[in-house]
């Protein structure tokens, strides 16, 4: 049997330009989601298929991608996405830069560094439709979005407030954009929601699994939904002290960190962003140069 | 201060692959490979479940990647839907007629004899499940005079090239609503999301590709009380189906090649007619590429299942077309159920900060 040659970002040039349409469309309607008749990739349901058909129908061979997972360049899954981006559209480079690149794939996180007009950045989405916690259907979810009805939604965080002083929606915080429709912004921490609004970076969202891409275009409001009230709250870093946390690795205090567990029981924490981790380790490294 | 390393994801990936290709090799290293041929051959019903689950019929590259993924029929399924996604469509197919099919098999539980008769062919139905232990130590002799000896047993020609349909029959006595001419083209599920209501071809595409267990357990919740279709299989039949396409410059239809599918038309419970007409029976249909009873007939009871929940309302999750349809493609569901396992400690950092404000807050009620 012969190996089979495959196209340029391997899916098939019908493919990638309805994609693209979706993409149009879904930039004229901030926040709607688009359905399109998403492709099997080579890689599981889940793992980031959506991000990618977008990422293939955009890519040229000029482009610089980054790809990251957890915020991190060397997770697995990054690699994994990274590689086959590497080996189906050759030309095509790619960096761990956040700086550098033009086009940025992501799971779970937004990097800390802001990204600019030249950039786009793609998030791969597991559930598309924010509406899911309340609503099932749908069908039903589909009526709800065009009526911009979301008394459900803020039924469910009153009721988190009345049962526990807090609302405990951790990360997938719902996202009202350009003042109509409401996003499920991909599992990001609360942390990096303030990041999509008046973004100067194209943000675009695929699901795959589920079928849908929609976008938060620059410069488009994007307010995660709470009561005038009772103030929209990122995650927590300070130490049994009331101290913000650093990082272990470069000493960073303003960054998003992930917990680590030692043997003994001993928590560290390091940036979840690994680019940004070495850069201000960098900075730090030459301040003492210069201080040397 | 100790940190973490934040580098070797390349080379755990790496490892992984190398782990997983010493498995399939096997321990010993004294292992011959698969075949492909012995994998179409001899494993003919996993090749049918992997061609039909991945919606190619292709039944070499579905013996490769039963080999290569060792047998896993969700992955196997799984790289054939990739490997069909980097191929444009060509074209769109006629509706092609299945009285046409060669019959390797046709039964029908409605009548004791039917045009035609019936014909058991291959089947497991009523073989004893006793462990036939002599197989454990086949001679290759041996095995390979299975088939001449059958071959020279059967004489060409006994049986008609095609048979009538039991349907026609029922419906020549206005047991059965009339065929309804749909004018409307098949839905594309490969080119077109869902979006719900969606038309009965999009319905019975998403079933013709769906995972066989899954399909399996909704239809059996049917059959056990979680619904009332209670179907009489009019006819289930397996064979070669020639696929007629229209010639690229003429035009005019001409046989392409064939498949083998199963096919299986059920009878459900008669209803009144919406143009005023006598009631008649119902209809469930299931279809799919590949020898495959269980799945053809798990599909013509969903399909009837939701030709009723349409119309009357979903009374149960198998009438309802969101909850069956969304829920029985195995290169979803698997795929979503795999990704559990990837890094999710992000999000877990987030959950960690919410129950631990929230602990801390109804401490401080107490």
């Amino acid at each position: 049997m012969t190996s089979h040659a495959y196209n340029f970002g391997f899916l098939d040039e019908y493919a990638k330009k309805e994609v693209r349409r979706a993409i149009l469309k879904a930039i004229a309607i901030p926040g709607y989601q688009v359905p399109y008749a998403s492709r099997e990739m080579p890689m599981g349901r889940g793992f980031g298929t959506g991000g990618l058909q977008l990422t293939l129908a955009l890519i040229g061979p000029d482009e610089i991608v980054k790809v990251i997972d957890q915020g991190s360049d060397d997770s697995v899954n990054a690699v994994n996405l990274r590689q086959f981006i590497e080996m189906t559209c050759p030309g095509v480079s790619t960096t761990t830069c956040t700086a550098e690149c033009t086009l940025l794939q992501t799971r779970h996180r937004i990097p800390e560094l802001p990204l600019t007009a030249e950039q786009i950045i793609v998030l791969q989405v597991p559930y598309p439709d924010p509406l899911v916690v309340v609503e099932s259907s749908e069908n039903k979810r589909k009526t709800m979005h065009g009526e911009a009805d979301y008394s459900r939604l803020l039924v469910k965080l009153y009721e988190d407030i009345v049962k526990y002083d807090e609302i405990t929606i951790s990360h997938r915080y719902p996202t009202r954009i350009n003042g109509h429709y409401v996003i499920d912004p991909s599992p990001i921490p609360r942390w990096d929601v303030a990041k999509l609004n008046n973004s100067a970076a194209l943000l675009l969202f695929g699901a795959g699994r589920e079928k849908k891409i929609y976008a938060v275009p620059p410069h488009t409001r994007a307010e995660p939904l709470v009561f005038s009230d009772v103030p929209f709250r990122v995650e927590d870093f300070r130490d049994e002290a009331g101290q913000r946390r650093v990082c272990a690795r470069c000493g960073c205090a303003n960054s998003f960190l992930d917990e680590f567990v030692g043997d003994a029981g001993n928590k560290t924490y390091q940036c979840s962003d690994s680019d940004w981790c070495d850069e201000q380790l960098q900075r730090a490294e030459q301040v003492q140069g210069v201080a040397a | 201060m100790a940190y973490v390393a934040i580098k070797g994801g390349r080379a755990a990936i790496d490892g992984a692959a190398e782990a997983v290709e010493f498995m399939r090799a096997g321990s010993t290293g004294k292992e011959a490979p698969l075949q492909l041929d012995a994998i179409e051959q001899q494993l003919r019903l996993l090749v049918s479940r992997v061609i039909s689950e991945g919606g190619l019929y292709h039944p070499r590259l579905a013996s490769l990647a039963i080999k290569q993924f060792q047998g896993d029929t969700l992955e196997a399924a799984f790289a054939l839907r990739a490997y069909r996604s980097t191929k444009p469509r060509l074209l769109e197919t006629p509706p092609q007629d299945t009285s046409r099919m060669r019959c390797i098999r046709r039964i029908s539980s409605a009548f004791k004899d039917i045009p035609g008769g019936q014909m058991l062919g291959p089947t497991y139905d009523y073989a004893l499940r006793l462990m036939r232990l002599e197989l454990a130590d086949e001679t290759p002799e041996h095995f390979r005079a299975i088939s001449r000896r059958f071959l020279a047993a059967t004489p060409e020609a006994q049986l008609p090239a095609t048979f009538p349909k039991v349907l026609d029959a029922l419906r020549a006595e206005g047991l059965l609503p009339p065929v309804a001419e749909s004018r409307e083209a098949a839905f594309d599920i490969t080119r077109e999301a869902l979006t719900f209501p969606v038309p009965r071809s999009a319905a019975l595409a998403t079933l013709a590709r769906a995972e066989t267990g899954s399909l399996l357990g909704i239809a059996y919740s049917n059959m056990r009380g979680y619904g009332d279709i209670h179907p009489t299989v009019a006819e289930l039949r397996v064979g070669y189906l020639p696929v007629m396409l229209p010639h690229p410059v003429t035009g005019e239809t001409m046989e392409a090649g064939e498949v083998l599918i199963t096919e299986c038309e059920v009878v459900a419970m008669y209803e009144g007619n919406a143009a005023d007409g006598p009631p008649t029976f119902t209809l469930g249909y299931g279809a799919c590429l590949g020898h495959n009873e269980t799945k053809a007939i798990s599909m013509a009871i969903l399909d009837r299942a939701l030709q009723k929940g349409m119309k009357d309302g979903a009374a149960n999750p198998s009438e309802d077309p969101e909850f069956v349809l969304l829920h029985v493609d195995g290169v979803d569901s698997m795929g979503f159920c795999s990704h559990y396992k990837m890094p999710h400690y992000v999000t877990f950092q987030s959950d960690m900060d919410r129950l631990r404000t929230t602990q801390k807050k109804s401490k401080e009620r107490v």
